[in-house]
């Protein structure tokens, strides 16, 4: 029964721009402070003030807009959204309705080597929410409009996708995007990145769209791909049992595992929406276009064939390694610091996402500096250190970007190179493992094994072990 | 001396030249409010103590010759709508009446780096809408001509303020006429400068688009003199002009010879007294003897332009008054039981009935379903207005008729029938919605005695053709001063 429908989806992601300041005041845009104090006359609605906005948030639109093939709106306005909620301190959003900066936009996601397109809409800009903290204790509502006026812009797709799998194809693509383009950081949890998924089902191969909702509050994909898999299961079962969907905006609630309904078409809002007359129309001339597109930076997919053109690493390595604009950074400059591609690569690929599963770490966290790595790798190459060593060093590396030459210097971790202090800690272990050179010699070649652990063990793991081998086998032949 | 009968810019050379301090000035000034305001209710605020204070660090200014421009120490009324930081600002509503700003409007900072004395704070209309000063929460404004009439609106007060010489000078603002009518009714001269020539920032909004900040006194000059201290492009404001400062006492010449001024016969058709026909016509003859060259013209999409003003003007009231709501800053209702009941009481306690009336009217035509038949046509129609504008300024140089159909009203006849009050707006409204300039000044006086306003129109950022015209014309006579003015102390 199941299978004999398809899920339609569409999504809306607000995703908040880094801009410095706020889209029409000055005011930062910094996270955290005490209540309302990033706040000034405009972005807390005071009588008379007027919003200005910011060129910084328009130019990141416009860049958004061009990585993800959107015509651009040459001369765009804002509207005003007229609701009453006391986060809101003009009791209007401003926004775009009728003139979005960005239309009829696409993007190519991959699912398992399926490649599709996923159109957007349109990409509009706004300014964000402050925010009410309810104080139970003496049950009284706060308001703080740090948040207010931040900026955002919501990218609405076309119904174009069909699972779970696409949905979140589709939002890393973007979450990709943006992050190379320095616009927005991207992370979900976090809030920088929202998604609402639009959701209906319908009998496959049938052309109407059915009655779809709209699902809230959903911070990870995790809570993604469940919610559009429990919708999906809520809305056939509604239809098998002979009812109608309603047209409604659903919470999810990511704990219990479902979802309720928020409000219905019913008594939805009527946002009033209108021009705002206190901004001027926003005119994206040729030079302004030819600035932003000169400006755009290399995006991950052109990033992988260069990678693949370049350096001489597997393309699983690539993949990985652009998943994450920081990564790809520090995989590059490490390199531009001298360091062989495929010995960066096997740093970030083996340690590093060792370490970032131990630590619970996402590569966008990544915090250490490629200098650091370089070096590193130089010690390496030059023998001042051994393999083991080197692992020791860089998780220091990793966790508080320490400089690998003081480190080493101060622990005293240099790989000892005195060849005749080595070759007499040989002889000893040698001569007191007497059972092992009788294997060895009797051809067990894997005993050479047990006698090259004796001696870093004895040399406090500071040796070289290509020269513990090679003078042990100088002699054990003689 | 009658300090306050002097013109602003006669009271600043006097302070400039010693022969008064700004204290002497400041408490002239406090003195006829105090005998005057009984009976005329010009002011929400007097900032007594305020005004006292700013003319003594002023006059040091002055004396080391920090200050030196020509209203430096003149007393100032600002209209109730314009924010002062640490001064209650009201728009003369009870919702806003304990509010005080944070932050100085633009225009008003203007006057105080000029020097200006802020005395205190204008009646108006509640948020500046009306256009008789009796919707104000703090009561009415009375016609210093005749107490028993309206002194007209929005800016009734700072019209009446001037006129009754409690001030030398007053900040109005000017969404459909709100200079100009009380301006014209008081028998004083006011301004409504071209849209983006002054600073909308603290200008607590009524229609976003139609709003403009201007001076009322007593004379041209004195309003070209205030006019170059306040129109600066200021980066606060997106609708604010590159090049919104200007020479405008450069155009004060007594000379219109060749100037093409244009008269909408549709102006002087039904609806207007023949008194104020007759006094507007005279007027024109005067400029003619003067060497214009005058004719009247259709202008056409007269008809239009009060609906279109009062949804385009309504529908952007109801979103701007939107931010009144009982959170943050102004009057909140005693006892309410939930979020939704105290908006509810906070707005239907704080808003008087023209407030409520116009917030419904703008709430309808942007509703879904309405939107395109009521806002989007009015939209159309002010493009039209403009249009036929632009057209005749492509064969007039200014354009002259009358301020308003009638003189001074007697209190109490407008409220009775809101669209007989609209009506009233007829020769000014498309003024805004056109975003054009227009200057109000008195040219003659009806059987009543009460003063008649001579409306001269120019194009888009050429205020100087306007203030040349009336300043040519205002040669030909003298100011006559209100009976309250006369009455003295």
């Amino acid at each position: 029964m199941e299978k004999t429908y398809e899920t339609v989806i569409g999504l809306e992601v607000h995703v908040e721009l880094a801009t410095k300041t706020k889209i029409f005041c000055g005011c930062s845009t910094e996270f955290g402070g005490e209540p309302n104090t990033h706040t000034c006359p405009v972005c807390t609605g005071m009588p008379g003030s007027l919003p200005v906005l910011n060129k910084a948030v328009l130019e990141k639109a416009v860049a958004v807009g061009l990585a993800t093939n959107c015509n651009i709106t040459r001369k765009g306005k804002f509207d005003r959204k007229n609701y009453f909620y006391p986060d809101n301190p003009q009791n209007y959003q401003i926004s775009q309705l009728y003139f979005p900066i960005c239309r009829d936009g696409k993007v190519e996601i991959d699912v398992d080597g399926e490649k599709k397109f996923v159109r957007i809409h349109e990409i509009h800009m706004e300014e964000d929410a402050g925010k009410l903290v309810h104080d139970s204790f003496t049950d009284t509502s706060l308001v703080d409009y740090n948040r207010s006026g931040v900026p955002l812009i919501e990218i609405v797709s076309e119904p174009d996708m069909r699972s779970a799998d696409e949905v979140i194809a589709y939002l890393d693509k973007l979450r990709l995007i943006i992050q190379y383009l320095g616009a927005s950081d991207c992370k979900l949890n976090e809030g920088s990145m929202r998604a609402d998924v639009n959701l209906s089902i319908r009998k496959k191969g049938e052309e109407k769209f059915g009655t779809r909702t709209e699902m809230k509050n959903l911070n990870s994909f995790k809570a993604i791909a469940r919610a559009i898999e429990n919708e999906r299961e809520r809305q056939i079962d509604i239809i098998e049992s002979g009812e109608k969907v309603i047209q409604e905006t659903r919470r999810w609630d990511d704990e219990k595992g479902y979802s309720y309904a928020m409000r219905s078409k019913e008594d939805a809002q009527d946002y009033r929406y209108f021009p705002d007359p206190d901004l001027v129309p926003i005119i994206v001339d040729d030079e302004f276009l030819d600035t932003i597109k000169r400006r755009q930076p290399e995006l991950r997919d052109e990033k992988r064939i260069r990678y693949r053109d370049e350096f001489n690493i597997p393309d699983y390595d690539i993949d990985i390694i652009t998943n994450s604009k920081k990564m790809a950074d520090i995989f590059e400059e490490t390199i531009a610091l001298g360091a062989e591609p495929k010995k960066v690569s096997n740093w970030l690929m083996v340690e590093t996402m060792r370490l970032m599963k131990e630590h619970d770490r996402d590569a966008d966290d990544l915090s250490f500096s490629a200098k650091n790595l370089a070096t590193l790798i130089d010690m390496v190459d030059k023998k001042v250190i051994n393999g083991s060593v080197a692992k020791e060093v860089f998780e220091k590396i990793f966790t508080e970007d320490i400089d690998p030459e003081k480190y080493v210097e101060e622990n005293g971790l240099k790989t000892v190179n005195d060849e005749g202090a080595l070759t007499k800690t040989i002889e000893e272990i040698v001569a007191a493992n007497p059972k092992s050179v009788e294997d060895y010699k009797s051809g067990k070649e894997k005993a050479i094994g047990f006698l090259v652990g004796q001696t870093m063990k004895a040399m406090k793991g500071k040796a070289d072990p290509g020269e513990v081998n090679r003078i042990l086998k100088e002699i054990l032949s003689k | 001396m009658d300090l306050m009968s002097l013109t602003a810019v006669e009271l600043g050379q006097k302070i400039k030249n010693k022969e008064v301090t700004v204290k002497e000035a400041v408490e002239e000034s406090l003195r006829r409010i105090e005998s005057i305001e009984k009976d005329v209710n010009s002011f929400v605020t007097v900032d007594k103590e305020g005004a006292l204070k700013q003319a003594e660090e002023i006059q040091k200014r002055i004396d080391s010759g920090e200050l030196n421009g020509p209203l430096a120490g003149v007393p100032v009324a600002i209209k109730d709508n314009m924010c002062t930081e640490g001064l209650l600002t009201t728009c003369s509503s009870k919702i806003l009446g304990n509010f005080v700003p944070t932050y100085t409007a633009t225009a008003v900072e203007k006057l105080k780096e000029a020097g200006a004395v802020i005395i205190g704070k204008t009646n108006m209309d509640e948020f500046a809408m009306g256009s008789t000063s009796e919707t104000s929460y703090f009561g009415a404004t009375k016609n210093p001509w005749d107490l028993s009439r309206v002194p007209g609106g929005s800016s009734g007060g700072s019209a009446a303020a001037v006129s009754s010489e409690e001030v030398p000078y007053a900040l109005g603002s000017d969404t459909g006429g709100s200079i100009r009518q009380p301006a014209s009714f008081c028998g004083v001269t006011g301004i409504k400068p071209t849209y983006g020539r002054v600073s909308r920032y603290g200008l607590i909004a009524y229609g976003s688009s139609l709003d403009q900040i201007g001076p009322i006194a007593k004379d041209v000059r004195d309003c070209a003199t205030i006019l170059e201290i306040i129109c600066q492009h200021d980066d606060k404001d997106s609708t604010s002009y590159k090049d919104a400062a200007s020479d405008f006492t450069a155009a004060l010449v007594d000379d219109v010879k060749g100037m093409k001024i244009g008269i909408p016969s549709d102006y002087l058709a039904e609806g207007i007294d023949p008194e104020v026909k007759d006094a507007v016509l005279a007027a024109a003859k005067v400029l003619e003897g003067k060497g214009a060259v005058v004719e009247e013209f259709s202008l056409g999409m007269v008809d239009y332009a009060i609906p279109a003003y009062y949804i385009i003007a309504s529908a952007e009231a109801s979103s701007n008054l939107e931010r009144f709501d009982g959170v943050k800053y102004g009057y909140r209702t005693a006892d309410y039981t939930d979020l939704h009941n105290m908006y509810k009481k906070t707005r239907s306690e704080g808003f008087g009935a023209e407030v409520k009336r116009r917030i419904m009217l703008g709430s309808f035509v942007l509703s879904s379903g309405y939107y395109d038949a009521y806002y989007v046509k009015a939209l159309k129609t002010k493009a039209l207005i403009k249009k036929a504008f632009d057209d005749a300024f492509a064969k007039y140089d200014v354009i002259l008729g009358p301020v308003a159909p009638t003189t001074a009203l007697k209190c109490g006849e407008s409220l009775s029938d809101p669209i007989k009050m609209y009506l009233g707006d007829i020769y000014t409204v498309s003024v805004n919605l056109a975003g054009l300039p227009g200057i109000s000044l008195p040219c003659g006086y009806d059987k009543n005695g009460l003063p008649i306003g001579l409306q001269l129109l120019g194009q888009t950022f050429d205020e100087k053709s306007i203030l040349r015209a009336a300043y040519a014309y205002e040669q030909s006579r003298s100011y006559k001063r209100s009976p309250i003015a006369e009455r003295g102390l």
